[in-house]
């Protein structure tokens, strides 16, 4: 009963971090913000859902299979949204005009 | 139908309907980049309704299909981003 309980309080908190991760992607000025609030609420959100629906199978292989996605997103999703505003900052995207702080062009890197 | 059933259905329906809403940044995005961070967002999301809808109908198998949807939305950020960086793949 206490499981069910948690299961379900899982499932409902990671489906709320996706819709706040789409209020991000729809509401923020920028691709580099939007970036920012997608990727940590998406990663979030899926280590979450995931980790009720385990808890929810208890311990077979389909949970660890579960297991497996859940580390190698927590992995890749980082490195894929890295190597995605490092290409955006390359290919020339401005930033949004109140943006106060720019580390990466004040290094030599920048193209403005 | 018992509760957790239930509430993975709900979730389900709550993911299918933020897709759809991450599809108008895909589409009208300003910039490519833009639309390369609706693709992600939607292939992430993606892998999370497969797991449900593997759990939802006892078919424990589709969890292979998330996982290998997992890998494959991964390479295709990284190799547009390249793409996107570079302007060839080479």
């Amino acid at each position: 009963m206490i499981v069910e309980l948690l299961v379900v309080v899982l499932l409902s908190l990671g489906a709320l971090f996706f819709l706040l991760g789409t209020v991000a992607l729809l509401r923020f000025p920028d691709v580099y913000t939007r970036l920012h609030g997608v990727t940590k609420c998406d990663t979030l959100g899926l280590g979450l859902i995931l980790l009720g629906l385990m808890l929810h199978e208890g311990a077979t292989v389909a949970s660890a299979k579960l297991l497996f996605i859940i580390i190698f997103v927590f992995i890749t999703s980082p490195t894929a949204a890295h190597a995605l505003v490092r290409a955006t900052y390359k290919h020339g995207v401005k930033m949004w005009d109140k943006t106060v702080l720019d580390r990466y062009g004040e290094l030599g890197h920048g193209n403005s | 139908m018992p509760l957790v059933e239930r509430v993975l259905v709900l979730a389900s329906v709550v993911l299918v309907g933020v897709v759809f809403v991450s599809f108008y940044r895909a589409v009208l995005g300003p910039t490519p980049a833009d639309r390369i961070v609706a693709i992600n967002v939607i292939g992430t999301k993606a892998v999370v309704i497969i797991t449900m809808i593997s759990f939802a109908y006892e078919q424990k198998f589709f969890i292979d299909v998330s996982l290998v949807y997992a890998l494959i939305a991964f390479v295709t950020t990284v190799g547009l981003a390249k793409y996107l960086e570079q302007g060839t793949l080479g």
